[in-house]
């Protein structure tokens, strides 16, 4: 592995890497917290029969929502699909094999495989459509189904900040899913909005240590998509 | 005649107590937030990773990267804090979050609950549902007591259950069903409306020992 983590575009952070029928995990909920530089990549090198890991893919014309549209996946596990159009006419077509998760439970599968963790029981889905043909057990009177660790070939992650070690920082609700894929893949690239030298961040607020991180691109505060702005009114002008 | 929707969220609300952690469903449930009594500290959860959610941003001051479960913009407060999306689900798995308030499809009398799916449509996704009902220790169903002419409220689920004997109370913009270990009992009645209407608009027995 080079020592230089630090790439200077997100062509060259993902080169060499790519390959068709691969397994990729890509950060995000909704389109926040996406890594969309390097989706941009996924799209521009034309990979193809591509299973992503991901909460969501996208939205029509954002981030993994174009990857549908240029037909390059060919299985999506995910835990919520419903707010993206061309995604649900390819379902539909049965062009693209889905693979519904619980949230909490896709969550932890990808936590679990960055940990070393094969398996695991929960709660979550005993007795619905989810617990079919997976071991069950009851623990504490209750009934459990075992799930699987996830693991990718490549996790592809979006952080507020990085340094040149490679610990990342997140920006409020951009987390997401961003830090338990780091953690679970073979390559993990990191795009982040400012890249830092190290000695910048106090070591006690770094959220995921540079460990789990073997490439990363500054990419700037790149134009970020709203799916659902919602505002309220502006209070009048303080009567005084 | 029925409660609106803002009469069921408010009902919804005194379901609340001080110091509850909840997580509240898209939809009705979320017009719960704005009923909190004054001086009561309630924090909201949003699965995608923030305790202490804020009202929507005033225009101009949305930000792309703080958005609630259901994908619109939002606000911090002084109490808020940020986590990934394991840590979140740890959360309401491991029982931290007191009460889910929640929307469905279908609630059985014995606490079944069907909310993310109907065979021959597009499947949307399970999002957070199955953990919430799951690891809470308490979920409230609030939603319309008939939809469309279908009624929701059944014997047993005929759609893709979410959870089995999850639900603890239904808040319908006609009643209040609290399940037992007996199944339905109907507590409340909205104004003017009587139990021989909720008898026509409900597909499982109940008892009734109105408060």
């Amino acid at each position: 592995m080079s020592l230089n983590k630090v790439h200077s575009m997100p062509e060259a952070a993902l080169a060499g890497v790519l390959r068709d029928d691969m397994t990729i995990m890509s950060g995000g909920f909704g389109v926040c917290g996406i890594p969309a530089a390097l989706i941009d990549v996924i799209l521009d090198s034309g990979i193809r029969g591509l299973t992503l890991i991901s909460n969501n893919p996208g939205a029509d014309g954002h981030g993994l929502g174009k990857l549908f549209k240029n037909r390059q996946v060919r299985k999506l596990i995910c835990s919520y699909a419903g707010d993206n159009a061309l995604f649900a006419q390819q379902f539909m077509a049965g062009e693209v094999e889905v693979e519904f998760n619980p949230q909490g439970t896709l969550a932890e599968r990808i936590r679990a495989g960055g940990a070393g963790i094969p398996a695991f029981y929960t709660r979550t889905g005993a007795g619905t459509v989810i617990a079919e043909g997976k071991p069950t057990a009851d623990f504490d009177g209750h009934p459990h189904v075992m799930e699987r660790g996830l693991r990718a070939d490549l996790a592809l992650v979006h952080a507020w900040m990085g340094d040149t070690e490679g610990n990342l920082l997140y920006r409020m609700t951009a987390r997401n899913f961003n830090p338990p894929m780091a953690t679970a893949a073979e390559v993990t690239v990191a795009e982040v909005e400012t890249l830092v030298p190290v000695g910048s961040f106090d070591p006690d607020h770094i959220v995921t240590p540079g460990i789990f991180v073997d490439r990363l691109v500054a990419v700037g505060a790149i134009n970020k998509h709203i799916e659902q702005r919602t505002v309220r009114p502006r209070p009048l002008a303080a009567e005084a | 005649m029925p409660w609106t929707r803002q009469e069921m969220a408010a009902r919804a609300a005194e379901e609340l107590r001080d110091g509850f952690y909840v997580n509240l469903g898209i939809g009705i449930p979320t017009l719960v937030a704005n009923c909190v009594p004054p001086g009561m500290r309630v924090q909201f959860q949003s699965e995608n990773g923030m305790l202490g959610m804020g009202p929507f941003p005033f225009e101009g001051e949305e930000d792309a990267d703080l958005i609630n479960a259901g994908k619109q913009t939002i606000t911090s407060l002084p109490s808020t804090s940020y986590f990934d999306s394991a840590s979140s689900f740890g959360m309401i798995r491991g029982g931290h979050i007191q009460l889910a308030i929640l929307g469905a499809l279908q609630v059985s009398a014995r606490g079944d609950l069907a909310n993310w799916s109907v065979p021959g449509k597009m499947i949307k996704g399970i999002g957070g549902a199955m953990d919430l009902v799951a690891g809470v220790g308490r979920v409230i169903v609030l939603m319309e007591h008939v939809s469309k002419g279908e009624i929701k409220i059944v014997e047993q689920c005929s759609l893709p259950l979410t959870g089995v004997e999850v639900v603890n109370k239904i808040i319908t913009d006609l009643c209040v069903f609290e399940i037992g270990p007996d199944g339905l009992v109907l507590t409340e009645l909205a104004p003017e409306v009587t139990e021989d209407d909720i008898r026509g608009k409900t597909g499982a027995r109940f008892v009734t020992r109105l408060h």
